[in-house]
């Protein structure tokens, strides 16, 4: 225990500092950046898979095929799989973009269920009232169907953002200079593990803390119709 | 010629045949009234009409004109000519009493907004909601509800209005607001089909009475010979059993 004690000062250099506070900020940054492509693509794929008529059959199976399939799969083999392939595409690809590509491939799978559930979760009957005035699919998903869908939608999608920070320590393994790998380096270096690894969870924490109770607050206002009007009176004003 | 023909349309759900020929013809500025026992395929017909149940025998013709219901584009000029009221108002929670009405008006049918949000005020006035045009529907009664979903149908200036038990899923004491809405309609000579089972209000409104039973048409006539002395035994078994309570 003495020798962690002793260990601080030379551990908690400036040097030292920067490099963590910028393996956190690659964290996050491959986080969201992973997490909202993926999210919008997810919407892209839900809604092609909703196209009805037997023509749009084989767009069903393939969205569908997408979503089971990197589902049942772990995250650290859709790195190494989209690792190998985005090399053998452009070997000068960076390791940045190689994890942000897994990250949205792995998270269009899990969100799309989000979004289908929170689209669906919206009366069929509302549906029925846009059809019958004319308004497209489209009109009516956009101006209809999703406004009514977000506050199903918002708290889980930021829930598995959330604790997708955690699980991106995963690309270390590839080498991308974020936490986890970070961790790793300095462990080498010699400094005591319980030191170098309570730290990094530490940053973990204070990355993930903040946005679970920002998930909770938006659920919170989202969950009420009284919620929803006076979100929207802020919108407004 | 009348404004609206239906000619032996049949429908089914699964293997249930819902609709088994029904026919039955509109004239401008009538009003139908659809009537007879739950699942007799009342609300089936006005449904087919605006294509949201799919038709699998028969034909329909409005003002002349043939409407090929697996045409999407027939489809639309149908939905163009005729309006439906649902029983759950189905009123766009998401969206202020105002911009419900407009909706369609300015986003589908490309009308200037002024022009549609006058019209609007004119029509919630018609259904005397004109004080609840900021308000959600959340925040209404579901007979205030009823009246704006009444205002958007009318908002598309349809030339045929349904209305699908319009009045059914509200309580008794907020049943009247929405049938004077409907008369005031009535005496500006809109031409409607009315699913209903209101006795007495179709008996006063409607030009026409359409009996059905089991996806058919059992009888049709004027109100004062259909409810006094309707013909066929079935219609006779229907009317003793509502007046029964």
């Amino acid at each position: 225990m003495g020798s962690i004690l002793d260990q601080i000062p030379n551990f908690f250099t400036p040097d030292n500092v920067r490099m963590l506070l910028e393996a956190a900020w690659m964290t996050l940054g491959m986080t969201f950046a992973g997490c909202l492509i993926g999210f919008g693509l997810a919407f892209v794929l839900v809604y092609l898979r909703q196209t009805p008529g037997l023509w749009a059959l084989p767009l069903r199976v393939i969205c569908i095929t997408y979503v089971e399939f990197f589902r049942r799969i772990p995250f650290l083999v859709i790195v190494y799989l989209v690792l190998f392939f985005i090399q053998a595409i452009t070997p000068n690809a960076s390791l940045f973009t190689i994890a942000v590509i897994a990250i949205c491939l792995y998270s269009v799978a899990y969100t799309a269920d989000i979004i289908r559930g929170g689209l669906e979760s919206v009366p069929h009957t509302q549906v029925e009232a846009a059809r019958t005035m004319n308004m497209s699919r489209f009109q009516t998903t956009v101006m209809v169907v999703l406004p009514q869908a977000w506050p199903v939608i918002i708290p889980p999608a930021i829930a598995f953002a959330v604790s997708f920070i955690k699980d991106t320590a995963l690309v270390s393994q590839i080498g991308v200079f974020e936490l986890a790998f970070r961790g790793k380096e300095l462990n080498n270096q010699g400094f005591s593990g319980v030191l170098v690894f309570g730290t990094i969870a530490f940053i973990y924490f204070i990355l993930s803390f903040p946005l679970t109770l920002l998930g909770q607050h938006l659920e919170k206002r989202l969950a009420t119709p009284r919620g929803q009007r006076s979100a929207r009176k802020i919108r407004q004003s | 010629m009348p404004h609206l023909a239906v000619n032996a349309v049949r429908a089914k759900y699964g293997s249930h045949e819902v609709l088994r020929g029904v026919s039955l013809s509109i004239e401008k500025g009538e009003i139908a009234a659809l009537i007879g026992p739950s699942g007799s395929g009342k609300s089936t017909v006005l449904r087919a009409l605006v294509g949201l149940t799919t038709i699998t025998g028969g034909d329909v013709e409005i003002a002349g004109e043939s409407i090929d219901y697996r045409n999407a584009s027939s489809v639309r000029a149908a939905r163009d000519r005729m309006a439906i009221v649902f029983q759950q108002y189905n009123l766009f929670q998401n969206m202020t009493v105002m911009k419900n009405v407009t909706l369609a008006p300015i986003k589908i049918k490309r009308r200037p907004r002024a022009e549609v949000e006058d019209e609007a005020r004119r029509l919630l006035d018609l259904v005397g909601l004109g004080d609840k045009h900021a308000s959600y529907p959340d925040q209404l009664s579901g007979g205030q509800q009823q009246r704006v979903a009444i205002a958007r149908a009318l908002a598309l200036q349809p030339q045929i209005l349904l209305l699908d038990e319009v009045t059914s899923a509200l309580d008794p004491e907020l049943v009247t607001e929405v049938l004077d809405a409907i008369r005031r309609l009535a005496a500006e000579g809109m031409t409607m089909i009315i699913v209903s089972h209101e006795m007495a209000f179709v008996r006063e409104v409607a030009d026409k009475v359409v009996f059905m039973d089991r996806g058919e048409i059992i009888e049709t006539g004027a109100p004062k010979e259909m409810f006094d002395n309707p013909k066929t035994e079935r219609a006779r078994d229907f009317f003793g059993k509502i007046l029964r309570h």
